[in-house]
């Protein structure tokens, strides 16, 4: 069974369909990445896998259970215990330190642990900066702070929206390296990118086009590392 | 972790916070000054209004009776009197601490040394007292007639002097007998003569320009009537009446035991009047209406208008924080945003955003309530020359408010945070 699946899954605005019967699977462990021009309903995608939105139609199967037909109240219990949601602009809060914003997503949860919360930021080479307000870090340190922040309450998918598109290239490379790890540990990941060269990465690429799915290609060899292209 | 939050919002937003702090405490020193001035303006404004005059009329039965049937006014055609020594007892009744000054008076027709008839009445000027109860007071009509005008000499001070034999006569009859203050008269009654001094003319604008009044003793042998008192007036703080004084008024016998209780342990006028007549015998105390009812119905326009500026001055500080609160929500919306997107139910992130305005409340509503112990005792001194008493009930009263305002102008920003959606404020849609 497939960790996650979308049957015939729309979303429409008025005459706008932004998500047009979209189907995709996703298996547990795998890393995929949702690739498409602007307007493709990438984010609609990731904002509906997410639990953050509804469907207009269509089944959205998490762990085997249907989450387009659950309440506002559900699908928040759905998106703190399931998901862990990484954003292109961070969405860390500005008076909090790096590891009081890891705590913040263990306080919805269920009980904030500082000692877990400098582990998670540990795991992502940040346990000397635990301290320091966001204002204090760079892009890239900072999204390794919403990267422990999404992986404290041991999600079952981790979704992220553009993570790299804030970053240079050297933090955009160390977030690459970080998601690779995580999937070597088994975690499920679903990137969502305009960026070829983070979505080359993925072991499978679905790319969007006017809220259909274009079209699927498998990284047949797939390592995990960032390949940058040199323009000339 | 709520903690460390609220801690740090306040930190981060201390200028909002302060804002809204002083918009509260804005409301609560004016809720807090009127409600401090409302409940004690009842005793300030009772004692103010006792400038004109007593509010209660004691005489004897059988004059009571004949003045309802013949409508003769003071005049004593009964035969019927008041007995001088009970009067010390209007002190020992349950509201005698409500009694704050009462006199006695005796009238009696005299004719002076060239057989010109005149009314004396005598009366208590400032005659001091030792009560049964071992108090001491000093009453009469120095404070119950303070509207006189003395025209010549001075209040007659009962106190001051220990000939008995002095008097105050009206402007009228001083005009038409030639008395001047210093002069001595001689005046005769049925119980003797005697020569009196006149210490003051006094110019009242009515019927009393045209009487002598001397101390009770002297009247009373002046009549021969040692020991006998016509009426007595008394000025009394009263509560304004209602439905159960009025109808007690009209026969405490209709009342049920439970709203008789109610009834006499209330100081409403027909309640002390009842009182006095428990304590003087074959006496019928009864309200002066005018003067009671006046004092009725400022007392309940001025609560009114204090009410109504605590409430404008509540729904003003209702608005303020409203616009605050709303304004610190919308800065902050990317942030509930993530907060939601994490797993924050509204109910969490509501109760967050209600605590850090509470505590922000709690600040601005104890400085408010020093501030306006502050203006009160200013409205106290300006109004009524006098402080005004904190009552404790002013604390919970103030609180409740300060607790309801803040609640109330929260609820748009809560509203509109209930209305976020994480979509739209993290990836701006």
């Amino acid at each position: 069974m497939s960790l996650l699946e979308l049957k015939n899954v729309s979303k429409i605005y008025g005459d706008l369909h932004a998500l047009d019967h979209v189907n995709i699977k996703v298996e547990k462990g795998e890393w995929l990445a949702i690739m498409g021009p602007s307007g493709s309903g990438k984010s609609t995608m990731m904002n509906i896998i997410g639990a953050l939105d509804k469907a207009t139609e269509g089944e959205i199967l998490l762990d085997g259970e249907d989450i387009a037909k659950k309440s506002a109240a559900a699908l928040t219990d759905i998106r703190r215990d399931k998901i862990g949601l990484i954003f292109q602009q961070f969405h860390l809060v500005s008076y909090l330190t790096a590891v009081e914003n890891v705590m913040l997503a263990q306080y919805y949860h269920s009980l904030p642990d500082e000692k877990e919360a400098l582990e998670a930021l540990d795991r992502v080479g940040l346990a000397g900066r635990a301290k320091h307000y966001p204002s204090q870090l760079s892009g890239g340190e900072q999204q390794r702070v919403c990267v422990a922040r999404a992986l404290i309450n041991y999600p079952e998918i981790i979704l992220a929206d553009e993570p790299t598109g804030n970053l240079d290239e050297a933090n955009e490379e160390i977030v690459v390296e970080m998601f690779n790890k995580l999937h070597n540990e088994g975690t499920t990941l679903v990137v969502v990118t305009h960026n070829p060269e983070v979505a080359e990465v993925a072991q499978r690429t679905i790319v969007l086009r006017n809220g259909r799915v274009d079209h699927e290609t498998v990284n047949e060899n797939f390592t995990g590392k960032i390949k940058h292209i040199t323009l000339m | 972790m709520f903690i460390r939050m609220i801690g740090k919002a306040f930190f981060r937003q201390w200028k909002k916070m302060t804002m809204i702090a002083l918009t509260i405490a804005l409301g609560a020193s004016l809720a807090t000054a009127m409600l401090s001035v409302m409940i004690d303006v009842e005793d300030k404004i009772n004692q103010e209004l006792k400038v004109y005059g007593a509010n209660i009329k004691v005489v004897p039965k059988d004059t009571s009776v004949i003045d309802e049937l013949y409508d003769v006014g003071d005049e004593n055609i009964s035969g019927a009197y008041l007995k001088e020594d009970e009067l010390g007892k209007i002190k020992t009744i349950f509201w005698a601490f409500n009694i704050v000054d009462y006199a006695p008076f005796i009238n009696t027709d005299a004719k002076l040394s060239d057989g010109t008839k005149v009314d004396v009445t005598g009366t208590w000027f400032n005659h001091h007292m030792d009560l049964p109860t071992g108090e001491e007071l000093d009453a009469g009509i120095a404070s119950l007639r303070s509207w006189w005008d003395i025209t010549e000499g001075e209040w007659l001070d009962e106190q001051g002097n220990e000939d008995p034999y002095r008097a105050m006569a009206g402007a009228g009859i001083a005009e038409r007998e030639g008395i001047s203050a210093g002069d001595i008269i001689s005046v005769e009654g049925a119980g003797g003569s005697v020569m009196l001094t006149v210490v003051g003319i006094f110019d009242a604008g009515g019927e009393e320009d045209d009487i002598i009044y001397v101390p009770v003793d002297v009247a009373q042998e002046i009549g021969g009537l040692e020991g006998r008192i016509d009426s007595i007036e008394v000025s009394a703080l009263t509560t304004p009446d209602n439905d159960l004084a009025r109808k007690a008024a009209q026969d405490p016998s209709s009342l049920s035991v439970a709203q008789y209780e109610t009834w006499y342990c209330t100081a409403y006028v027909s309640s002390i009047c009842y009182q006095i007549e428990e304590v003087i015998t074959d006496s019928v105390a009864s309200a002066v209406r005018q003067v009671a009812d006046s004092e009725g119905q400022i007392l309940k326009k001025t609560k009114l208008l204090m009410i109504l500026i605590t409430i404008l001055s509540m729904i003003g500080a209702a608005l303020g924080i409203c616009n605050l609160v709303t304004a610190s929500v919308m800065e902050r919306s990317q942030e509930i945003g993530l907060m939601k997107a994490i797993g924050a139910h509204n109910g969490a992130i509501t109760g967050l955003i209600l605590a850090e305005i509470m505590c922000t409340a709690v600040a601005g509503g104890v400085t408010g309530f020093f501030a306006g112990l502050g203006f009160a005792q200013i409205i106290g001194h300006s109004v009524f020359a006098s402080s005004i008493t904190m009552r404790p009930m002013v604390i919970p009263l103030v609180a409740v408010l300060v607790v309801l305002v803040t609640l109330i102008g929260s609820i748009p920003a809560i509203r509109l945070l209930l209305g976020l959606k994480p979509t739209e404020v993290l990836h701006g849609k």
